[in-house]
């Protein structure tokens, strides 16, 4: 095969890793609307600290999102 | 049709000193935060008005989230810390204005920033606490025959911070606008298609509004992520035991 089928291959299986990551966001977003809805009160002071775990679980996907785009550009 | 990574081309403006758009951008992100910040505190009314409590609110968010990671000792960082939150915020959405170069879609600029804080963090923490400093990579209550592996695994992920810190922002930035471009060119190639499939170049095009919109909500997003991180890295070099 084509060495450069191979790397495009390669860009599209680092994109599964992304999908992943999404779920992680979901997952946290998911979760702190549940606890949100429980406790209203609490919620506000908790705000910072989801998308703090947010950002932490997607820097993870754009990691593979840089993996594909090296992949993809150079 | 131009690749949708073309636009984050440099070009250089004034090639004998390497002046380039990146660099006009860098300097026009500057006077916009430094003019509008004198601009709006010029009068410094007591019972402030729009553009001063503008100013005021953006103060105090910062200052916020700065005590609430490092306690009110962080303050004496508060000058890195405003500045850098300033730079991304400001960066970020001068980029979102069409046809305008965005200076945190590159990797350097980004890593640059990254490592001016994790420099701070470690010449602040080695001058401040000496040896103890190093007490970061060791958590308290974990038994000894797994500290070996604890502290490998410490050190490698704060070596790692500086690389994640400025891939997360530049990432983001440059995925927004690759697809924003992608779905504009995907209303020029159904336009260019013509006959029925002309018609439903709206559907992209309704697509790229909401993405702008999404993106204006990363830029700041972003922006904020970057300062809370920076203060989390900031608590390091002050409290450095965990």
């Amino acid at each position: 095969m084509d060495p450069i089928a191979f790397k495009y291959l390669g860009a599209g299986l680092a994109c599964i890793g992304m999908g992943l990551a999404a779920m992680g966001v979901g997952n946290i977003f998911g979760n702190f609307l549940s606890g949100a809805l429980r406790n209203p009160s609490a919620a506000d002071s908790q705000f910072a600290r989801a998308f703090i775990g947010a950002a932490l679980a997607e820097g993870l996907g754009i990691f593979c999102l840089v993996v594909a785009l090296v992949l993809l550009f150079t | 049709m131009a690749s949708p990574i073309e636009q984050f081309q440099i070009k250089p403006l004034i090639p004998v000193i390497n002046f380039t758009n990146s660099s006009l951008f860098m300097i026009g992100t500057t006077v916009v935060i430094v003019g509008g910040l004198l601009l709006a505190t010029r009068k410094r009314a007591v019972v402030p008005g729009r553009g001063q409590s503008l100013a005021e609110v953006l103060h105090d968010f910062v200052a916020g989230t700065l005590t609430d990671a490092t306690g009110q000792e962080g303050m004496k960082f508060f000058p890195l810390v405003f500045s850098l939150f300033m730079f991304v915020l400001t960066a970020n959405l001068l980029g979102m204005i069409p046809g305008f170069f965005t200076v945190t879609s590159h990797v350097i600029v980004t890593f640059a920033l990254a490592m001016l804080v994790i420099g701070t963090v470690v010449v602040y923490g080695l001058v401040k606490h000496g040896l103890h400093f190093f007490g970061l990579f060791v958590p308290s209550g974990v038994p000894v025959w797994l500290l070996p592996f604890i502290v490998v695994i410490e050190l490698i992920s704060f070596l790692s911070r500086p690389i994640s810190l400025s891939l997360r922002l530049f990432a983001n930035m440059l995925a927004g606008h690759i697809a924003l471009k992608v779905f504009a060119g995907f209303v020029v190639a159904l336009l260019g298609a013509g006959g029925a499939l002309s018609f439903l170049a709206p559907l992209p095009l309704l697509m790229a509004v909401a993405l702008m919109a999404l993106e204006f909500l990363v830029a700041a997003l972003q922006a904020y992520v970057f300062t809370v991180l920076t203060c989390i890295y900031l608590n390091d070099a002050l409290h450095p035991g965990h």
